[in-house]
């Protein structure tokens, strides 16, 4: 069976979209709704003195208009720190901060209306550089000061602040830019009201759960008044976690009795989610003279822009990643996640561990060079195994295939050159990394399933429901291949669930096919063992023999069999009117919050490795570059589904091509200068070659299935290989991404 | 300005038609032709693409009224172009090559990949890849799309025709549970 667990079988919703009728949240229409529009700050940092919103009002067709002194709850959201505005009130503190919502027969007049509304605003000089906000002169974003996270880990002797002697040091500074997610889709929803004070909302959205959690919050209502499901999401990459739409759309349906839709422009979008956090990285590696590495010092300022979202969890990843998949024995490694008046960042694909792995692997190949040896080779004698240990001290339990994925890597041909042209170099550049997968620092993540068994129409037919966020990812085929596997039935139905149902947890952290994957598993085997006690109780003497075999019996073909695969009884026959119905709650093994002193601690479930080689030609009088191959080898533990498996690696890979060379959402002084597709550019099929994937299948022994989370890793090593890449074609020290013709020509 | 446009073989009609509506304005919010799909307005992404009088263009682009007693040929009017009830062969392609993720691009993708292939019936990956830049696609790095492309070029039509009715569209899958109920 190619639908069962290593099988390739088509997407579940893969005929709805390439027919476009699947409905993705912007899709949604529903008699008599009105559209709704936000205006937002032109300014990075301003006190609001006044807002008139009569001249919105007075324009025919606008039905509502909101502020943030119509907030009837909580005025202020967050998943982690409870620290920004629904609407604006006494200050605004970056470019695009709503201000006010307008709701409208139609988008346009939305649109137009809520320009219409006057702000008065006392300008403000903006915090923005990062680095120097942490200054304990600068002036402060909020109240508290601009440091947001601090997270340190100390290791070895630099528990004690002291490194040992090294042969060979080398510095460097980094620089990452502000990245975005560039989803596809908008975002986008439509809320309706219940009638009885509630609200409905479909949203396109990673964890329904933790949104409802904070719409009934400020909406000043009960949770269970609020809904919160699943509309069809045009990709996601971590800028769905946060809020958009969900609270204006919903409070407006409440308070006209209407339904409301939203859907944000392109431009408004850039606006309208967080970013990726740019990054400033200090490091220092001493190695003795062969190159093995004896100490990191690394110190990196992470952006978080005026508000908190997820800077808190993303900067422990950035100090616990902060040397990358290497041994390294002392480690002072520092991440700061600083307020200042730029765009929000929070989650993106990586979520930490892109801004660092950039850091280590130029670092890496600095000391390299030092050394003498070949790239490769320096990571090699580096890397980490099984039973290695982390800055954190976690050792790590299971396959640790850093030197097996370069190896394999470094074996592949590289392609031959075309151009005899000689200002156009060839480079190949290297790259690893690892990521830590599910939520980390004793975090109790669970996710919850549902699997029903019954017969219809003569045939079993098994229902597994979840609220598992589809995202794009392709979870709705891994539950179906799980509910195949265990079940050995034809027939199953994905049933996807709202709020009211109990939560899956969120299509992040690189959880879903392990956690969701593991709640579904857990159901099936509890329907199974009913079956089997149906079995026994049905076969009983007759079948006496396989009483003592019992547990070597297995489901298959809609059918219990015996240990040698023999139909015993059918699973119809078997079950005639019953129904055996299961839910279960999964959970991951727990995990240790970090020593807030030294860092050290178990902080994470499990590890996943990865790593990249990318081949460009740079162009030596333009400093453009042209990527000529890109391969990526990838421990997925096991492939559940290798074809779609192969597409987020690629997928991933090409984001990370992006970083490295040309997207870089622009700030300057607090204003975002490039919010569009002509200005922001994200990688086009012509601007990437061919993804050579090869999948290393170590199993987690921890893991459902042996699975490991798979879906950051492809994005966060690629970056770095191509700026080696760079690197060696040019003999530049490409310490910024992207990479900008200036930072490879002299053009002056 | 009252207009009527030929939508995949159905005439649909609209008054009040304002300067600077567009063809996808119209097609999306007037029509509730949401096959259409709309990541940017601003003619970048592909996603809106669609055939004028069997041209390719991006709906967000062309006015609403250059579209009058026009014919215009989305993607949900291609399955069944000349080809039975069932998908085009390169919206199976599609499929099979795992070329469909969040499958926002898909809509446009699918009726760019089929224009290129009336254009050059057998592409090298190189012509893919230059001819099918306009569409953006952020999940899948393009590889699978590529594939897809190249294969429905090439020998794999009749195997794809046959196996559609195995069809992997869930019942009662409602990620995306759509229109209410
Ligand atoms: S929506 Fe028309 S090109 Fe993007
Ligand atoms: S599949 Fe998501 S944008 Fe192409």
């Amino acid at each position: 069976m190619n639908d069962v667990i290593g099988g390739s079988p088509r997407r579940a919703d893969g005929a709805a979209k390439i027919s476009g009728v699947f409905e993705y949240s912007s899709d949604l229409v529903c008699d008599g709704m009105v559209w709704a529009a936000t205006l937002r700050s032109p300014h990075a940092h301003a006190r609001i003195l006044a807002i008139d919103t009569e001249p919105a009002r007075k324009l025919a067709g606008v039905r509502d208009v909101i502020t943030h002194e119509d907030i009837p709850g909580r005025k202020l959201y967050g998943q982690m720190m409870v620290d920004q505005p629904v609407l604006a009130g006494d200050v605004v503190r970056y470019h695009g901060e709503p201000v006010a919502v307008v709701a409208a027969e139609d988008p346009e007049t939305a649109r137009l209306a809520a320009e219409l509304i006057r702000v008065d605003y006392e300008v403000l000089t903006p915090v923005t550089d990062p680095v120097a906000a942490t200054a304990p002169d600068s002036p402060a974003v909020h109240p508290g000061g601009n440091v947001l996270a601090r997270k340190v880990i100390r290791r070895g002797s630099a528990q004690n602040g002291e490194f040992p002697q090294a042969a060979v040091v080398v510095r460097g500074e980094y620089t990452v830019g502000m990245q975005d997610h560039v989803f596809l889709g908008t975002e986008s929803g439509l809320a309706v009201p219940d009638g009885d004070g509630g609200v409905r909302l479909h949203v396109a959205t990673q964890w329904p759960h933790v949104d409802q959690e904070q719409v009934a919050a400020s909406l000043g209502l009960d949770s269970d008044q609020v809904v919160v499901s699943m509309a069809g999401v045009g990709g996601a990459f971590g800028g769905r976690e946060d809020l958009s739409v969900h609270i204006p759309a919903c409070l407006i349906a409440l308070r006209l009795g209407r339904p409301v839709k939203m859907v944000y422009s392109r431009t408004e979008s850039f606006f309208g989610h967080v970013h990726r956090h740019p990054a400033v990285l200090r490091y220092e590696h001493g190695a003795d003279p062969d190159g093995r590495l004896v100490y990191v010092k690394a110190e990196i300022f992470l952006d978080g822009g005026a508000y908190a979202s997820s800077s808190p969890a993303i900067a422990g990843n950035a100090a616990t990643h902060a040397v990358g998949p290497y041994a390294v024995p002392h480690v002072h490694a520092e991440a700061v996640a600083v307020y200042t008046n730029n765009p929000p960042c929070g989650a993106m694909r990586g979520f930490g561990t892109v801004q660092p792995c950039f850091g280590f692997e130029s670092q890496m190949d600095r000391l390299a060079e030092a050394v003498g040896i070949d790239p490769v080779e320096i990571r090699l004698r580096n890397a980490l195994s099984e039973g290695g240990s982390l800055p954190t001290g976690q050792v790590l339990d299971s396959a640790a295939p850093v030197a097996e994925l370069l190896t394999r890597l470094r074996a592949l041909p590289v392609p031959e050159r075309t151009s005899d042209d000689p200002a156009i170099v060839r480079g190949v550049g290297y790259a690893s990394c690892l990521k830590n997968a599910m939520f980390s620092e004793g975090f109790d993540d669970h996710s919850t399933a549902n699997v029903r068994l019954r017969v219809v129409g003569g045939a079993p037919v098994a229902t597994v429901t979840s609220a598992a966020a589809e995202v794009g990812q392709g979870v709705l085929g891994v539950k179906r291949q799980i509910v195949r596997t265990e079940l050995g039935v034809a027939e199953v139905e994905v049933v996807g669930a709202d709020t009211r149902f109990p939560s899956a947890g969120p299509a992040s952290a690189s959880r879903q096919t392990y956690m969701v994957g593991g709640a579904v598993r857990a159901a099936c085997l509890e329907v199974r063992e009913e079956v089997f006690a149906l079995a026994r109780a049905r076969l009983g003497g007759s079948l006496a023999e396989h009483r003592d075999l019992a547990e070597h019996w297995d489901l298959a073909e809609d059918s219990v069999v015996d240990a040698a695969g023999e139909p015993l009884i059918g699973l119809a026959e078997l079950l005639g009117e019953t129904v055996i119905d299961r839910t279960s709650r999964f959970h991951h093994r727990t995990t240790e919050p970090l020593d807030p002193v030294n860092g050290q601690g178990d902080s994470a479930v499990t590890f996943g490795f990865a790593a990249h080689r990318a081949v460009v030609d740079v162009d030596l009088e333009l400093g453009l570059v042209q990527v000529v191959e890109l391969a990526i080898a990838q421990d997925v533990g096991r492939a559940v589904n290798p074809l779609a498996l192969r597409g987020q690696l690629a997928g991933g890979t090409v984001q990370g091509v992006g970083l490295a060379l040309m997207e870089e959402l622009q700030v300057a002084d607090g204003q975002v200068l490039n919010p569009s597709l002509s200005g922001y550019l994200i990688p086009t099929m012509a601007d990437v070659p061919s993804v050579n994937v090869d999948l290393l299948e170590l199993a987690d022994p921890h893991a459902p299935y042996g699975i490991r989370g798979i879906g950051e890793l492809p994005a966060i090593s690629s970056t770095a290989a191509v700026a080696a890449a760079v690197r060696a074609a040019t003999g530049r020290a490409v310490s910024r991404v992207p990479i900008r013709p200036e930072d490879l020509v002299d053009f002056s | 300005m009252r207009i009527s446009v030929t939508v995949d073989g159905k005439t649909h009609s609209a008054e009040d038609v304002w300067a600077g509506e567009s063809l996808l304005r119209l097609l999306r919010d007037r029509w509730g032709l949401t096959g259409v799909k709309n990541a940017c307005e601003q003619g970048e992404c592909g996603s809106c693409t669609v055939r004028l009088d069997g041209v390719l263009v991006n709906a967000c682009l062309v006015p609403a009224m250059q579209a009058d007693d026009r014919e215009v040929g989305t993607v949900a009017g291609l399955g069944a172009a000349g080809d039975g009830p069932g998908l085009h062969p390169v919206q199976r392609a599609f499929l099979e090559a795992g070329a469909v993720q969040c499958g926002f691009c898909s809509p446009g993708m699918v009726m760019a990949a089929e224009d290129l292939l009336r254009r050059i019936p057998d592409p090298t990956e190189a012509e893919v890849r230059a001819e099918l830049a306009g569409n953006l696609c952020r999940c899948t790095g393009y590889q699978a799309i590529v594939d897809a492309v190249r294969s429905a070029a090439g020998g794999d039509r009749d195997r794809a025709k046959g196996d559609r009715a195995k069809g992997d569209c869930a019942k009662g899958d409602r990620a995306g549970e759509g229109r209410l109920s």
